[in-house]
């Protein structure tokens, strides 16, 4: 369970936030700007709030009174980008290999090829991540942040970078993620269409702030105001 | 015939080893202070990088009195050095390196700066998390993508070395076989009539080594920037 509950004035825009995921795949919903990124960054580690909380299973990640700020690579967070940011010096298989490498873990065969499968990309292995298609590349990502085996993922609108006949392709992967992974997801997106698929609940954020939480019933309610 | 005689040929072998050893003992230095002048702010950084430009703007001849103020055999460091580690500059072939790695040093940190300053710091944060310290990142991420500049710093570095004239006569002087380098020999030759000949073959084997050294490091830095965009 992950228990969000933080402020950071980026600018003059200000994000204060609080929120609880359990299981499943959490959407963090609403249009560019609404500080959806800055939300999972301050999740990852990779932005420091002003402020507040982020406990995770009973393990503080963050706490401004208690002076605890726990690094990125001390967090077991995956992180999926939106540009997917593969090393490119690294082939497909150091990529995901990476998370384990740091981890000081031995090598698993049946987990590497398990999130091979489940993503497709075992004709993949050997190539550079400069040879590789926008979805090639997002499902690279994807299982290079499973294969360090997380405690949570978090997905910063891992499709918006990608045409619509990629995105259609993706999304079976990805609701296979939610269901195969045993790994609670957090999913940053604009797009109603395209998570309604994959939310089991929705947070809404609107300037900063959480206006709404509740079920897929939410996307549908917004749908009609929110051009995809 | 072309021969070089035993004391050219001594100036040319003693170049290319003060070269080397000059660029490889400057490099650790070089790849330090590039990073820290690349990624971190703090106070005292322009000074910091006016100091590491200084030998490119000071006349070299006063960048090689300044070395004997603080590394001659009765200077400050250099008493020091001598007593407590038995490293001697004066005189040796040992100040040769020194003054060669402080005159390229500001060539070497900027070509290294550039390539570090190039690489995109969000790779570095999809590094750590995915459990990368940050000594990890470093070794892993940010020097394998350097690599085209730090080979272009060392290269630059050492054809720098190789040139050095004026700090290291004013360091270290002019003896043969130990702070004679090929700059040196050629100078001493054109100031005696019988020496054109010698001093043209030197000059000879100077552009020689110049052109390999260039040609190696274009190929170097061609292979590793191929690596790493995935060839």
């Amino acid at each position: 369970m992950l228990v969000v509950e933080t402020a950071k004035q980026l600018g003059a825009f200000a994000v204060n936030v609080s929120f609880i995921s359990e299981s499943g795949a959490t959407v963090l919903f609403g249009q560019s700007g609404a500080g959806k990124t800055s939300v999972i960054n301050m999740i990852a580690g990779l932005l420091t709030p002003d402020r507040g909380r982020i406990v995770l299973d009973d393990d503080v990640l963050f706490d401004s009174k208690a002076r605890v700020d726990v690094p990125p690579s001390r967090r077991r967070i995956g992180y999926v980008f939106q540009e997917g940011r593969l090393f490119p010096h690294f082939s497909v298989q150091r990529n995901l290999d990476y998370g384990r490498w740091m981890s000081g873990h031995a090598f698993d065969p049946a987990a590497f090829r398990h999130a091979v499968e489940l993503l497709d990309i075992g004709h993949l292995l050997d190539r550079r991540p400069g040879k590789l298609s926008g979805g090639e590349r997002q499902r690279v990502a994807v299982g290079r942040a499973l294969l360090m085996r997380p405690r949570l993922l978090l997905l910063d609108e891992p499709l918006a970078s990608l045409d619509a006949a990629r995105k259609r392709e993706i999304l079976p992967y990805l609701e296979r993620l939610r269901d195969e992974a045993h790994v609670p997801l957090i999913y940053v997106s604009h797009d109603a269409a395209e998570v309604r698929r994959i939310a089991t609940r929705v947070v809404r954020l609107e300037a900063g702030v959480v206006t709404e939480t509740g079920g897929v019933e939410l996307l549908d309610a917004t749908h009609a105001d929110m051009l995809a | 015939m072309f021969e070089l005689s035993p004391q050219d040929w001594t100036a040319v072998q003693l170049s290319l080893r003060v070269a080397a050893v000059s660029t490889v003992v400057a490099l650790p230095f070089g790849i330090a202070i590039a990073t820290l002048l690349a990624r971190k702010e703090f106070w005292g950084k322009a000074l910091l990088d006016a100091m590491v430009l200084l030998p490119l703007v000071l006349p070299p001849v006063v960048t090689g009195y300044l070395l004997l103020i603080v590394f001659g055999r009765r200077a400050p460091v250099g008493a020091f050095l001598a007593d407590h580690f038995g490293i001697v500059f004066s005189f040796r072939w040992t100040g040769a390196a020194l003054a060669c790695g402080i005159m390229a040093f500001p060539l070497m940190v900027r070509a290294i700066r550039l390539s570090i300053e190039a690489i995109d710091t969000r790779l570095e944060d999809a590094a750590a998390t995915l459990g990368a310290n940050r000594v990890w990142r470093f070794a892993t991420i940010t020097l394998p993508l350097a690599l085209p500049g730090i080979i272009a710093g060392a290269i630059l570095a050492f054809t720098r070395a190789l040139g050095e004239f004026g700090a290291t006569i004013t360091f270290v002087s002019n003896i043969p076989g130990e702070t004679q380098t090929i700059s040196a020999a050629i100078y001493t030759l054109t100031q005696v009539p019988s020496g054109d000949a010698d001093a043209l073959k030197l000059v000879i084997v100077s552009v020689i080594i110049s052109l390999v050294a260039l040609i190696a490091a274009e190929w170097l830095a061609r292979r590793a920037t191929a690596r790493i965009h995935g060839a």
